[in-house]
């Protein structure tokens, strides 16, 4: 082993540490006999018993999944289409822009699209009388907004790398535009199509700060309720609900790039 | 076959024309691809367009695949003009450079592709592509996904792909280009059997001229987006009609010089660059005292140490390179004038006992009607 070898091993051991010493504490704390966070206790899987017989944090658990499916299946549809458009249309006037508009919401700070969509949903219930109140509907809507970027994007980068000759192909061969997207380009983005998906799954069961500004009373998403709890004082239940939500996330992000993997072998 | 002693449809008078390109230009903003290009190519013909990158080979074919709209012109195929007729309801296939098989179906559904669109019933589809995985030997890969093939199998998965939906015209570009040179000779000749036996035109797009020699029926030399040249191969090659063709196929040694004897029979030709004067026994339309270029092909010359008995077309040098091909070897003479003269010869023995070599004094001849004259 040469030193050079030996000092790349010792920095990237460090720098795991670095990220991941606090989420292994949690994940081990959530495992703490003792009703004293900081306090060792022995092992116990009570706290885990304990949250699954807690009706608030397993409803907001529901309405944080149904919402991000949702949210994931609109964000792809409208993604897609907007990638599609932007990688497949040539030149037209405005496509600078247009393709700027659909990776804004990446950049965009949370509060500021959070605050922005709150005014809208506020207004428009003024002016039309839709959507009434604030609730579920609402934080669909905004989390389909910035999550269909990212689809957009992925979508968008994947269609580049395809060979334009295969559409040509599929045309020559007697397929009209319509069915060639169907039976040629979907088959051929599809995972860019599911790792968009999972991504959009995650950031939506992930965000707090814009789901906080337009969900309704009633309506809270599971990080909301966490947020919650943890200001009346952090309680072992939180520990095990978030190891939980890590599990899942990590699930999420470990599929997507296997699928983006996927797909650059395949081609 | 009775048709073998017939006279080839490209020149009979009156015979029609299966593709008429009239006067077609193509610009891509500023840049003409295409420049008023006007060919007819007729039925059963293997038609090679050959030309070098950029030269608009490419693009003319795009356009009779109706990938490209025209700038002016017109193309009419089998009589129809194409103008708004779209990609997918051409009576014409195409196999793309790259092959673009579909990567996410099986070698069979990729066949099977066009048959479904147009909604040929299932069982014959069935038959038609068995029949078709027979003929291209690819039998035994038809459940297979393109990325499990070799270059060579690719190559017949598009080439059946393409042919299936029995189109009267076969556009293919590139065909060989992807393969090692050994594949590709032999799938030449199996690309003609092919042709010969279901009776498609092929238009071909190469830059390999010696695949145009070898598949085509006639060539059509491009360069900058104009045909300057459609002939049978042997023509393109023996009578080049200008400079720029010369010197596209194969190899030839230029000479710029001056008509000072111009007879109906017979011209005579001065060039300060060589040290004999140059006899050409045909006569050549052209202004008096008009600068031509003499073009001489390296295997038409004769090389002896001997001066041989000739006033005219003997020029004098010095071997200053020597490449052994095997088959052959290509000499580099340099002459008086500080022209440089490629000369090859047949290895005809394998030991030679007095060999040419570096440094030696030769004499460079050949006969009256060896050379081309080229105005242009």
């Amino acid at each position: 082993m040469t030193r050079n070898s030996k000092f790349l091993s010792i920095s990237s051991l460090l720098g795991f540490i670095f990220l991941y010493a606090p989420i292994l504490s949690l994940i081990i704390y959530s495992f703490n006999k003792s009703k004293l966070v900081t306090v060792w206790g022995g092992w116990s899987i009570k706290w885990y018993v304990e949250l699954f017989s807690n009706q608030q944090i397993i409803d907001a658990a529901l309405v944080s999944l149904k919402v991000a499916f949702i949210t994931a299946t609109l964000a792809v549809v409208l993604g897609v289409l907007a990638g599609y458009v932007l990688s497949r249309m040539g030149k037209f006037p405005g496509k600078l822009i247009v393709s700027g508009w659909v990776s804004a919401p990446l950049i965009m700070p949370e509060v500021i699209t959070g605050l922005s969509l709150l005014l809208l949903f506020v207004s428009l219930e003024n002016l039309i009388g839709w959507p009434a109140g604030r609730g579920i509907t609402t934080i669909i809507i905004a989390h389909t907004t910035f999550c269909m970027a990212y689809v957009a994007v992925i979508v968008q980068s994947r269609l580049s790398q395809m060979d334009d000759s295969l559409e040509e192909a599929a045309m020559d061969l007697g397929a009209k535009p319509h069915s060639l997207f169907f039976l040629v380009t979907l088959p051929i983005i599809s995972p860019a199509i599911i790792s968009g998906w999972l991504l959009a799954f995650t950031m939506s069961l992930d965000d707090l700060v814009i789901a906080s500004f337009v969900s309704g009373p009633g309506n809270s998403t599971l990080p909301m309720v966490i947020f919650s709890k943890i200001r009346l004082g952090v309680s072992p239940e939180v520990n095990a609900l978030a190891t939980i939500m890590i599990l899942i996330v990590a699930i999420g992000v470990v599929a997507a790039m296997w699928q983006m993997r996927k797909k650059e072998n395949t081609l | 076959m009775t048709q073998e002693t017939t006279m080839p449809l490209w020149k009979q008078d009156g015979a029609k024309p299966f593709i008429q390109i009239k006067n077609v230009t193509k610009k891509f903003g500023e840049f003409t691809a295409v420049d008023n290009v006007s060919l007819d190519i007729y039925e059963n013909e293997l038609f090679c367009l050959l030309g070098g990158s950029g030269s608009g080979k490419s693009t003319l074919l795009r356009i009779l695949a109706g990938f490209e709209e025209l700038t002016t012109g017109q193309v009419l195929i089998d009589g129809v003009d194409m103008a708004n007729i779209e990609p997918w309801n051409r009576p014409i296939n195409m196999m793309f450079q790259s092959y673009a098989l579909f990567p996410h179906m099986s070698v069979a559904k990729n066949i099977a592709f066009g048959l479904k669109r147009d909604k040929v019933p299932k069982k014959e589809i069935e038959e038609r592509v068995a029949e078709m995985l027979t003929m291209m030997q690819i039998e035994a890969f038809a459940d297979r996904k393109p990325d499990q093939l070799s270059g060579g199998q690719r190559q017949r998965v598009a080439l059946a792909r393409s042919l299936i939906k029995r189109p009267k015209l076969l556009l293919l570009d590139e065909p060989l280009g992807a393969l090692d040179k050994k594949l590709r000779e032999e799938t030449q000749f199996e690309l003609v059997n092919i042709q010969d036996k279901l009776g498609v035109t092929f238009v071909v797009v190469t830059h390999d001229q010696e695949e145009a020699m070898t598949l085509a029926t006639r060539i059509g030399v491009m360069g900058n987006g104009v045909i300057t040249q459609v002939d049978e191969p042997r023509d393109v090659y023996e009578y080049p009609s200008s400079r720029f063709v010369a010197e596209f196929i194969g190899s030839i040694n230029l000479f710029e010089g001056r008509i000072y004897e111009d007879e109906v029979e017979h011209v005579k030709i001065k060039s300060k660059e060589a040290d004999c004067n140059f006899y050409v026994n045909h006569g050549i339309s052209c202004a008096p005292n008009q600068k031509v270029t003499v073009a001489i092909r390296p295997e038409k010359m004769k090389v002896s140490r001997r001066k041989p008995e000739q006033e005219y077309n003997c020029l004098h040098g010095q071997i200053i390179d020597i490449a052994y091909m095997g088959n052959l070897s290509i000499f580099r003479i340099k002459l008086k004038s500080g022209i440089i003269v490629r000369v090859t010869l047949p290895n005809l023995v394998r030991e030679n006992r007095n060999p040419l070599t570096w440094d030696d004094f030769v004499y460079l001849s050949w006969d009256y009607d060896s050379s081309v004259v080229l105005t242009s």
